[in-house]
């Protein structure tokens, strides 16, 4: 990605050169962030906007500058990042800059050097031997190292805004509502992840134990099956209940099948645990065919990476279990890598803690039967995430037949 | 009384091309030309005007459009900038008239072309500026600046309707002459946006430079063969008075380029 930065000054609202100057950026394939807009009071007053223009080329931001030159555009000469070093391990210099989730760049010795990875509440340390950024994140920063301040120097390169067709993740915007058309919507989430799988995506399923409570299990065994998941990220209670269900036939005690209470059924979960532990672990269980079927058989048997975070109400927990939670987000950190879809199912704090590590351009399909969830993902940052307010069951079986339909049909 | 500031056709012709009117094989007819020239002169004196003239140089031929010499509002002379080399030269001559004159005088920066009332024209409050083929868009700011007052920059995409005033005349009242396909859709839009009442010239009467026109009240001197717009106009209670600018718009101009409101 090349950027310029471009100042315009003038009366560029009423004369509508600000939005034709936008427009010709995208036009010529471009894209643009407004870092700064200062709109005059008066209607004698001049405005100003300083605009960073990005393009996949040189020569492609050189066209558009000259382009936007004739409608008044001057080229701001570029100052490098400042470098501040970390006074002590773990502590961010005063005014260290904090990442979002969106491509960054940063401007050290007339060149322009990409961030990586692009995750968001991060600072930026670099490396001017080796012309690095890295985003670290507080356990990451040693003394020392020089992390960027102010905003000098920075870049943020906005998402991509097709003029084209409006795909899903367009016309659903980050709305929430649970009027929305379900199955229309649903239909286009599994073009996508269908698209991400024949494009060489990688998908990636952040599941609540709401999955296995709500019959849901079955479903997206399919979607493993199929290959169309290839990582996993959960906590204990999803792992442990899917355990239970596979090995006792209920979950939380319930008989997924008849919906009754089993006798003595709020035991099965522990003893799920219990098993898994004496083998040594899932994996460790599938290999020894004691667990034969369900969510993590699958996984084992389809060798799908999986992360279970620890939290403070788990049982047990089963061996695989990260329980240390800066451990358990650094080993999601290090699996998030060429992730493009991301499906956050029935579980909020999982959602939101997985949708802070995911750079901006992964779509991330949100779902829950609570509205509140997709809001809160959205206003913590991920402000590319769809929702969908609706029961998992439902809709991951809609999910599996269209992906099924779609995939028995020309992919 | 209004002042209008004229220079005769005594040098005029086509003597190089710097916009798509001008052909030197097809130069002007210096009498006819003088013959034209009178009759505006003795029309804006007859409808009241004061007529000031500024003297004519050898090899200066468009010293003639005297609306591009700058642009002047009260005794500020804001002078022209030219693009083209070729009239670079006159710049000098309007000065020392303005300075002369008990104006003052006042540059814009070196390389900021501005070309003068030709792309620079007060519709009530709001100064509309022409860029892109004869003004910079950056000038504009500076007469902002300068002027204290709104100034709304409209893009002008063809090259036949280089000027403002070669597509657009201000009308009392808040109104404007215009030939919309002159101005990209942006332009249009904002002329649309501030602009009460337009009055839309066919791309017929736009090539007889039926937008070239001076506006004395409710006197509008504009060029012959434009009757659609002359009905437009008497509709609307004003008074067009139709001249033949032939000889002038070989070169580009007619009743508007030959004169500048001082």
């Amino acid at each position: 990605m090349f950027s310029e930065q471009i100042e315009l000054r003038g009366h560029i609202i009423d004369s509508l050169i600000l939005p034709k100057v936008l427009d010709e950026i995208l036009t010529h394939g471009g894209r643009f962030t407004i870092r700064e807009i200062k709109i005059g009071k008066q209607r004698h007053d001049a405005s100003y906007a300083c605009i960073d223009v990005f393009g996949p080329s040189p020569e492609v931001v050189d066209d558009i500058v000259r382009r936007l030159r004739q409608h008044g555009a001057e080229v701001v000469e570029q100052r490098d990042v400042q470098l501040v070093e970390a006074p002590v391990d773990g502590v961010f210099p005063p005014d260290f800059y904090v990442t979002t989730n969106q491509q960054t760049f940063v401007h050290l010795a007339g060149k322009w050097i990409e961030t990586r990875p692009a995750t968001m509440d991060c600072g930026i340390a670099v490396d001017p031997n080796q012309k690095t950024a890295t985003t670290v994140k507080f356990s990451q920063v040693r003394k020392g190292m020089l992390i960027t301040v102010g905003h000098h120097g920075i870049r943020v390169v906005p998402l991509q805004r097709s003029i084209e067709r409006r795909g899903v993740f367009e016309f659903m915007a980050s709305s929430v509502s649970s009027e929305k058309p379900k199955s229309a919507v649903i239909r286009e989430i599994a073009g996508e992840i269908r698209m991400a799988r024949n494009s060489g995506g990688k998908m990636l399923v952040v599941a609540g134990p709401a999955v296995v409570h709500t019959g849901a299990g079955e479903h997206f065994e399919k979607m493993i099956e199929a290959g169309y998941v290839n990582l996993l990220f959960a906590g204990n209670a999803l792992a442990a209940h899917d355990i239970e269900q596979a090995l006792y036939g209920t979950s939380l005690g319930v008989y997924l099948v008849r919906g009754a209470l089993a006798d003595e059924g709020h035991e099965n979960h522990m003893r799920a645990i219990n098993t898994i532990r004496g083998a040594g672990g899932i994996a460790q269980a599938v290999a020894k065919g004691i667990l034969k079927q369900g969510i993590m058989y699958r996984c084992v048997q389809k060798n799908i990476d999986f992360v279970l975070a620890g939290s403070i109400r788990d049982d047990g927990p089963l061996p695989e279990v990260i329980t240390d939670v800066v451990a358990a987000q650094k080993a999601m950190r290090s699996k998030v890598e060429g992730v493009t879809i991301a499906l956050m199912m029935g579980t909020m704090l999982h959602s939101i803690a997985v949708g802070n590590l995911l750079p901006a351009e992964v779509k991330t399909i949100c779902v829950d039967i609570n509205p509140s969830v997709v809001t809160k993902l959205t206003d913590r940052g991920t402000f590319q995430a769809i929702g969908l307010v609706t029961d998992i069951e439902p809709f991951l079986r809609e999910l599996t037949e269209f992906l099924a339909e779609e995939g028995g049909r020309s992919s | 009384m209004r002042k209008l500031l004229l220079c005769s056709p005594d040098f005029y012709g086509i003597e190089y091309e710097i916009n798509p009117w001008m052909d030197r094989t097809r130069n002007v007819l210096p009498a006819m030309a003088q013959t034209q020239w009178l009759r505006l002169r003795e029309t804006l004196q007859s409808l009241g005007c004061l007529v000031e003239l500024v003297t004519p140089q050898a090899k200066l031929p468009d010293m003639v459009f005297t609306a591009n010499a700058g642009l002047v509002v009260g005794k500020k002379f804001i002078r022209s900038n030219f693009r083209f080399p070729e009239r670079r030269g006159e710049e000098k001559h309007f000065e020392k008239w303005f300075a002369g004159h008990g104006y003052e005088v006042v540059s814009l920066p070196g390389d900021l072309f501005f070309e003068g009332e030709g792309d620079a024209l007060f519709c009530g409050e709001v100064l509309f500026c022409g860029y892109r083929f004869r003004s910079d868009i950056r000038s504009h700011h500076k007469l902002a600046e300068l002027l204290n007052c709104l100034v709304l920059s409209v893009e002008l995409v063809q090259d036949r309707y280089y000027h403002l005033d070669t597509c657009f005349c201000p009308l009392p009242g808040g109104g404007a002459i215009w030939y919309p396909a002159a101005f990209d859709e942006y332009a249009q839009r904002a002329i649309r946006h501030h602009v009460s009442d337009l009055v839309e010239v066919s791309p017929e009467e736009a090539a007889h430079f039926a937008c070239n026109a001076v506006v004395l009240g409710e006197d509008i001197i504009l060029s012959e063969n434009s009757p659609k717009l002359g009905a437009a106009l008497r509709e609307r209670g004003f008074r067009p008075h139709e001249l033949s600018m032939t000889e002038f718009i070989k070169a580009g101009g007619a009743c508007k380029c030959l004169t500048l409101f001082i």
